[in-house]
């Protein structure tokens, strides 16, 4: 009987499940961190769009490391009163081949194209991830480690391309851009394959 | 209650009480994808062959060839992939593979320059028919992402390989050895060639 009684407390206190959350043993912020730089799908647009903007110049790294994170927190919170799971390879291919694209042409974008497209990209994944975590309390933190995480990203990577100064430094970038556009060429066909 | 009943009961109660959070969406095979992606263009000599030879042909050719044959090849290359996955034929692979081979190899070898745009067209039509076999050869099951991801940077390191070769081509001794690669590349494509054909 007593061990009857505390097998339904432990029941009721179980942990919820966080369907979409890789779980680090950390704590939710950790686990949000995680999840951005282990999903490929999210991880490499954002770093795609860092490295465009680090070609622009240190303006350009500015706005991306703050607009992005930002349309991220705002997509994600969007997607997390949503009852459906909104993930879709052709749309995560579509980030991969506009920005790659982009970053292997070396595109002279305005100021304003550049936050259009940070807050585009952020708003469309934040919404993806958000989707997937559910509305509770754990949730909720993690979705600010995963904006940290995309912050961070932008911050690093772009202020590394600014300071490039070497010409095959540079082209090295644009390289990694072809690199990014051919992935999402193949995810493309992967999500079509017969 | 035994022996037997409390413990059963008390393991029980253990295993709850070590409940972990439910990870639904737990990704697995990832590293498996990445690395059979990484794999698949390094596990072909006629592949590895071409690739090293588009690097060694840009390092030759000098800026901008050094870094527009590169760029263009993963990327038609992805594209030949992406209709093979999507279903689309192309006859002859293996001949287009074997001269590829050939041909960019004797372009090493006599240290041809067409212009770039000629040379660019060249690597994206044989890039096609690798792309092409590769899309054709995928596993299911993978993650396609990551798989792709490493099937784009193992063709790009081949590449890198090539120009990194091709940098002796500033000394005489140099160029020398970069025709003789070339002339091994190109006899690597004969015997595939003949290979395909036979």
């Amino acid at each position: 009987m007593r061990a009857g009684v505390v097998v339904a407390v432990v029941l009721i206190h179980c942990v919820p499940a966080e369907a979409h959350l890789n779980s680090t043993g950390m704590g939710p912020v950790y686990d949000g961190v995680a999840h951005f730089f282990t999903s490929p799908e999210d991880a490499v647009p954002a770093l795609a769009l860092a490295l465009l903007a680090g070609l622009r110049g240190a303006a350009y790294g500015r706005r991306a490391a703050f607009t992005l994170p930002a349309a991220w927190l705002a997509g994600c919170i969007a997607g997390m009163t949503a009852t459906t799971s909104a993930g879709n390879a052709v749309l995560s291919s579509f980030w991969f081949l506009l920005l790659g694209g982009m970053v292997a042409a070396n595109v002279e974008l305005s100021l304003p194209m550049l936050t259009v497209l940070a807050s585009g990209l952020g708003l469309v994944h934040g919404y993806m991830n958000g989707t997937g975590m559910g509305h509770s309390e754990p949730a909720l933190v993690a979705v600010l480690g995963l904006v940290s995480a995309v912050f961070v990203l932008s911050v690093l990577v772009s202020a590394v391309v600014v300071s490039l100064r070497a010409e095959w430094a540079r082209i090295a970038v644009r390289v990694a851009g072809s690199w990014i556009t051919a992935s999402g060429l193949l995810m493309l066909g992967w999500a079509f394959r017969r | 209650m035994t022996g037997h009943g409390r413990l059963r009961r008390a393991i029980t109660v253990l295993a709850i009480l070590n409940a972990q959070t439910a990870l639904a969406h737990v990704q697995r095979g990832e590293a498996a994808g990445f690395l059979t992606g990484f794999r698949h263009p390094i596990s072909g000599w006629d592949h590895v062959l071409a690739m090293v030879a588009v690097g060694l042909w840009g390092a030759q050719l000098g800026a901008p060839a050094i870094w527009v044959l590169p760029v263009a090849f993963p990327l038609v290359m992805a594209m030949g992939g992406m209709l093979a996955l999507i279903g689309v034929p192309l006859p002859g692979i293996e001949v287009g593979i074997a001269a590829s081979a050939v041909l960019l190899g004797a372009a090493v070898m006599f240290e041809v320059r067409p212009p770039l745009v000629v040379a660019a067209s060249l690597v994206g039509v044989f890039a096609v028919f690798h792309g092409h076999a590769h899309g054709t050869e995928l596993p299911a099951g993978q993650s396609a992402l990551l798989y792709s991801m490493g099937f784009v940077i193992a063709t790009g390191s081949l590449h890198a390989l090539g120009i990194g070769i091709g940098t002796v081509h500033r000394w005489t001794w140099g160029r020398t050895l970069l025709r003789a690669a070339g002339a091994v590349v190109a006899t690597g494509g004969i015997f595939f060639m003949w290979k395909a054909l036979a």
